[in-house]
């Protein structure tokens, strides 16, 4: 199927009196690795919200695989292959680490089954691809900061999902616990899921990403190849101006 | 059956039942609207100032004076709650904040029974000059007492409206709620703060229970009706609306008051609980909400 | 899983067998009245728990279901002369209806609008009541009970059985709801609704779900009440006491499974009959709001936690 795999066109919304989005427009291929940066209050995390449903966008439309999902509640979105982390973590608190991953399981990918036995097989297997096999029994909320990110990324992943949204997944994290965790975004691109990265750490960004684009104050100050976002004079102005 | 002059005297008198409204609803509108606190118990400890009211009354005080005097106790025994629900509570978490509702309703349901331990379960009220009395404009009777609580009304919500706009500390209220981060870079402790505000929404309420036995008289369970009223206010006038809240009480007073002459006291308890689900069902963030 | 099944199943027909044989035996009325008043509270804390412990949606709206449910067979009654089958299942209708209105207007909202909305849901139902002189208004109304049917000598023992019954198939539907799949998107829900809903969890729906469960549960409870107590009226019958009770013997005994509300207001529905004879009706009322205030401060897991706690650590 040719087109992009998520289009997002004047997209817009205004919480109140504040303008968070303004007219953003982006196209995201099928298979891409995507940046998206921006300082603080920028609208990244608004616009996240705004393509897998936490909210509705208040102008313009959102599609995905062709289809307009402006008006769609989160979890339909999400069965159609939208899945997102959060930026601060939130686990299934008062459930194991392979429980939270059931979850998906059971709502997305096997709707309604009784079979228990299979969903904790698959729930397994994906915690094993995410070096948190060993937890798996442990309760969610006795998880290192670490181990919270990847069971974020663990249970995203247990929807599978077409489109992964990362927010600041690696935010906070040991130079040695960003490469464990941008391996595992790396691999997961090589099965063929399309990543948006949003990212404060720079070199993170710059390395995964094959196009980035920067937002600032809701809008879109420019687009391309990392090299090309990195030495553009309005992103470094957003940066340090602020 | 239904006249204009009718219509007038409801509307007049709906006025200043709904500026009494407004008054007892104020210091949820803090606690509430502004702290976020799921303070059920209000209404309970506004009836507990009622009741204190009338005993200070049987020493042949005032009660406007007796409700004054109250303040400053109420005042304290508001910092302390605080204290205690933010300590057991707010610190562990949003899912303790549900807990915390059943918290409040647990000593709203003490203060109610010790109430009636205290006092029985009949009606109380006091007496003063203006209590009984009745004014006459054109055709129209309005009861003293209503003038009164009208009156000490308007004092107390432009008295704390006047608070949070001009003084710090009522600034510093105003913005531990729409921006806690920021304040704490501003070297302000928000908890002190917060703990300020709810005594201070607890000793308005001291004065509230003054203005309602004076309105009418009390009962231990008198707390079940007003939770509907106070919570109706609040939420119509949009969360931490200061102005909102007497529009809201003006809304909810008339309301009341129509349907009181029109169709009877039987109907009459329906209609904050009713507006109430309307807002919530049509627009949650009320008139003037954030 | 099957194993457990069948040991709960043995163990419900067990306790049915016990209750007819009770019913015979027994002749002291008062026990009855204070035993069918317990019962009552077993399956007003297990419908609550629904809602409000699995899906984590503290409400206060028990005595509203509760009280429609017994002024639907008070209704039917008075209409038709109903059946006692038809009763329930009608009441059990007609408040799952009302649950399901009630939460598509509320459950939107955040946890405390949505519980400030049931307290408006039980003042309005008994306005609406109290204003229907058919259903006899402010002053209540009276009932004739039918003859008894067979083994039971008295109609009330028979309706006591009947609760017995009613309180099984409700623990059967709780801890059918929570074992299963609907049971673990309910606590993803509580956990954190957004992001349940991002792992494909349509929570609006099970919410609704819940709600309605739990309303029909408790409106099938209310249903034999008016004939019980052959008079109804209605402020006692839309009491808050009554969803303080169910909401109370829930948290007081944990609201992780189908065994804290029924430990709960077994312990907590009993004390309060053996306070209201003992000291008065006022103390039981304050017994209620202090060991509310207590188990929700210091013992957040009710005594179910507990007892898991002290199990842990031996």
């Amino acid at each position: 199927m040719s087109g992009p795999l998520l289009s997002v066109a004047g997209v817009s919304k205004h919480f109140g009196g504040f303008t968070a989005l303004s007219e953003v427009s982006v196209e995201i291929r099928r298979g891409e690795r995507f940046g998206l940066i921006g300082p603080n209050g920028s609208g990244k995390t608004t616009l996240i919200n705004c393509v897998s449903g936490a909210f509705f966008n208040d102008g313009g439309t959102i599609s995905f695989e062709g289809r307009d999902i402006s008006r769609m509640p989160a979890y339909q979105r999400t069965r159609l292959g939208i899945a997102r982390s959060f930026q601060v973590p939130r686990p299934f608190a008062s459930m194991s680490v392979v429980e939270n991953l059931i979850v998906p399981l059971e709502y997305v990918v096997h709707r309604g089954s009784l079979h228990t036995a299979d969903t904790r097989a698959e729930a397994m297997e994906i915690l094993r691809g995410m070096g948190l096999a060993d937890k798996a029994e442990t309760p969610s909320n006795q998880l290192t900061q670490v181990e919270l990110r990847k069971l974020e990324l663990a249970r995203a992943m247990a929807a599978r999902p077409r489109l992964l949204i990362s927010d600041e997944a690696m935010a906070g994290l040991s130079a040695a616990e960003i490469d464990e965790v941008l391996a595992i975004l790396f691999k997961l691109n090589e099965a063929g899921i399309t990543i948006i990265m949003i990212e404060h750490i720079m070199h993170a960004v710059m390395r995964f990403s094959q196009r980035v684009m920067c937002l600032d104050a809701g809008k879109i100050i420019c687009e391309g190849t990392p090299a090309e976002v990195v030495a553009n004079p309005d992103v470094q102005r957003a940066y340090l101006g602020h | 059956m239904f006249s204009l002059e009718l219509l007038a005297e409801a509307i007049l008198f709906g006025i200043l039942l709904g500026a009494f409204y407004a008054a007892v609803s104020v210091g949820l509108s803090v606690a509430f609207g502004l702290l976020d606190v799921p303070h059920v118990a209000h209404p309970a400890v506004m009836v507990l100032a009622a009741y204190a009211t009338f005993v200070l009354g049987q020493y042949g005080l005032d009660p406007i004076v007796a409700g004054i005097v109250l303040m400053p106790l109420f005042f304290v025994f508001g910092m302390a709650i605080y204290r205690f629900y933010y300590e057991s509570f707010e610190k562990r978490g949003s899912e303790a904040g549900v807990r915390g509702l059943a918290f409040f309703f647990g000593v709203a349901l003490i203060i109610e029974v010790g109430l009636i331990i205290g006092f029985g379960v009949d009606q109380r009220m006091v007496q003063a000059a203006y209590i009984g009395e009745s004014l006459r404009i054109g055709d129209m009777r309005v009861p003293m007492r209503m003038l009164v609580a009208f009156g000490v009304a308007l004092v107390l919500t432009t008295g704390l409206a006047i608070y949070l706009s001009r003084t710090f500390t009522g600034r510093a209220i105003k913005a531990v709620a729409q921006d806690e981060p920021a304040l704490r870079l501003m070297g302000a402790n928000p908890v002190r703060i917060k703990q300020w505000a709810f005594g201070l929404a607890t000793g308005v309420t001291a004065l509230a229970g003054a203005m309602l036995i004076i309105v009418g008289p009390v009962e231990p369970q008198l707390d079940r009706v007003y939770i509907g009223r106070t919570f109706a206010v609040v939420v119509l006038a949009g969360l931490g609306s200061m102005s909102g809240t007497v529009a809201a009480g003006m809304i909810l007073g008339i309301s009341e008051s129509i349907v009181l002459s029109m169709f009877g006291a039987s109907w009459a308890p329906a209609v904050a609980f009713g507006l109430l689900l309307i807002v919530l069902g049509l627009r949650p963030q009320g008139l003037f909400g954030r | 899983m099957r194993k457990t099944s069948v040991g709960f199943w043995v163990g419900a027909g067990v306790a049915l067998a016990v209750a007819v044989v009770a019913v015979n035996l027994i002749t002291n009325e008062y026990y009855f009245f204070a035993a069918y008043t317990v019962l009552t509270f077993v399956v007003l804390a297990t419908a609550w728990n629904i809602l409000g412990g699995y899906a984590g949606y503290v409400n206060f709206g028990t005595a509203a279901f509760f009280g429609v449910g017994a002024y639907t067979s008070v209704l039917l009654i008075k209409a038709f002369g109903a059946p006692l089958l038809v009763q329930i299942l009608a009441a059990a209708a007609v408040s799952g209806l009302l649950g399901f209105g009630a939460g598509l207007l509320t459950l939107r909202l955040r946890g405390i609008f949505f519980a400030i909305a049931t307290v408006a849901l039980i003042v309005i139902m008994e306005t609406v009541v109290v204003n229907w002189r058919f259903l006899g208004g402010a002053t209540g109304v009276q009932l004739l009970r039918p003859p008894p049917i067979p083994p039971f000598e008295s109609y009330q023992k028979m309706l006591f059985v009947v609760m017995v019954l009613i309180v099984l198939v409700g623990i059967g539907i709780a801890r059918y709801i929570e074992t299963s799949w609907i049971g673990r998107g309910l606590r993803a829900i509580r956990d954190s609704e957004e992001a349940a809903e991002c792992s494909g969890v349509p929570t609006l729906k099970l919410k609704l779900l819940a709600t309605t469960v739990s309303g029909a549960l408790m409106g099938a409870a209310g249903a034999p009440m008016p004939m019980y107590l052959s008079f109804v009226e209605p402020f006692s019958t839309f009491n808050l006491n009554y969803s303080i009770g169910a909401l109370a013997s829930a948290m007081i005994g944990g609201t992780g499974t189908w065994i804290g509300p029924v430990v709960g207001a077994l312990l907590l529905s009993t004390l309060q009959q053996v306070v209201t004879v003992t000291i008065s009706n006022e103390m039981n009322v304050l017994v209620v709001g202090i060991l509310l205030v207590v188990f929700v401060v210091a013992a957040p897991d009710g005594i179910v936690g507990l007892i898991k706690r002290l199990r842990r650590s031996r």
